[in-house]
């Protein structure tokens, strides 16, 4: 397994590619629950998240920020990632268009291996970050 | 109150099989279209077999036991939001695999909020190791439940 990510070839500060995810839709965390297991009701069962004071369903966290790792896997290749973290700021609702998207922060060697190191974050339509994160991918 | 001598608590070890039909429905899920994950020949030729989604470990949650699940059930369903997760990986993780997790509460404590109230924060750490006893990744979480319900 080889990174396709060309670490002469990175400068800090370059983006990384830009994944948009166009009008999230219930189905799409429905088949979230089925593929992750996550059945927390709060994600689609309407009459129970009414009865909790929320208007609609939303998005598992987990599906928001699968969809931010394929920023990394589309940059440097699936399996070359080393790190990915994220912190969830606000909820993804029904309707909303997402951009995925990062930048890069930093090149080092750790343990023999050259990496890239950035800043990644999820926004919506409105310009709002819904997931905030940072990452870490082998490059060759 | 929450009870701080949870924390250092270890769950019983978990096993988590790394399943083709199950990686190629979760890059779907995430409409993800690489090839990788749909193609096991290619896969192969590209990266020594089918990879796992970066995600994709989190799965292993809903399919632990109460024994190897540090205590999630002290929170209320209607107010839990997942608040921070991170995977670090050591070596690659493929189809075929059979993973071992070992869960950890690494920390618990409360906080006032904003939108949702007083919070109640759980930290836990997984390690998963592979058939060959190989240390391949580290995950950890934050669980929170709001005071109140966050209607966005």
């Amino acid at each position: 397994m080889v990174s396709k990510l060309k670490f002469e070839a990175i400068k800090v500060g370059d983006a990384i590619p830009t994944i948009k995810i166009e009008n999230v839709a219930r189905p799409d965390f429905v088949r979230y629950a089925g593929a992750s297991g996550d059945f927390v009701p709060l994600h689609y069962d309407q009459t129970f998240v009414e009865a909790a004071g929320i208007p609609t369903v939303f998005a598992q966290g987990m599906w928001t920020a699968g969809c931010l790792s394929r920023c990394l896997t589309e940059f440097a290749g699936a399996g070359q990632v080393r790190l990915f973290k994220v912190r969830f700021a606000r909820q993804v609702w029904p309707g909303d268009t997402l951009t995925c998207r990062g930048t890069v922060t930093a090149k080092s060697e750790v343990g023999g291996e050259k990496v890239v190191d950035g800043d990644m974050e999820v926004v919506n339509q409105k310009g709002e970050t819904t997931v905030k994160g940072s990452f870490r991918v082998a490059a060759a | 109150m929450v009870d701080k001598s949870i924390i250092g608590k270890t769950g019983k070890p978990f096993t988590m099989p790394i399943e083709w039909g199950k990686v190629r429905e979760f890059a779907r899920a995430i409409r993800d279209p690489n090839p990788v994950y749909f193609d096991p020949e290619l896969a192969k030729k590209e990266c020594g077999g089918v990879p796992i989604p970066v995600t994709f470990l989190q799965t292993s949650a809903f399919w632990q036991t109460a024994e190897s699940t540090p205590p999630l059930d002290m929170f209320d369903m209607r107010r839990i939001l997942h608040g921070e997760q991170e995977f670090e990986f050591f070596k690659p993780i493929l189809v075929g695999d059979t993973l071992t997790g070992l869960a950890r509460v690494s920390d618990i404590y409360e906080k006032e909020g904003g939108r949702g109230g007083k919070m109640t924060f759980l930290a836990v750490e997984a390690i998963y190791t592979n058939q060959r006893n190989e240390r391949v990744a580290r995950a950890r979480f934050v669980l929170l439940e709001t005071g109140q319900a966050v209607g966005g």
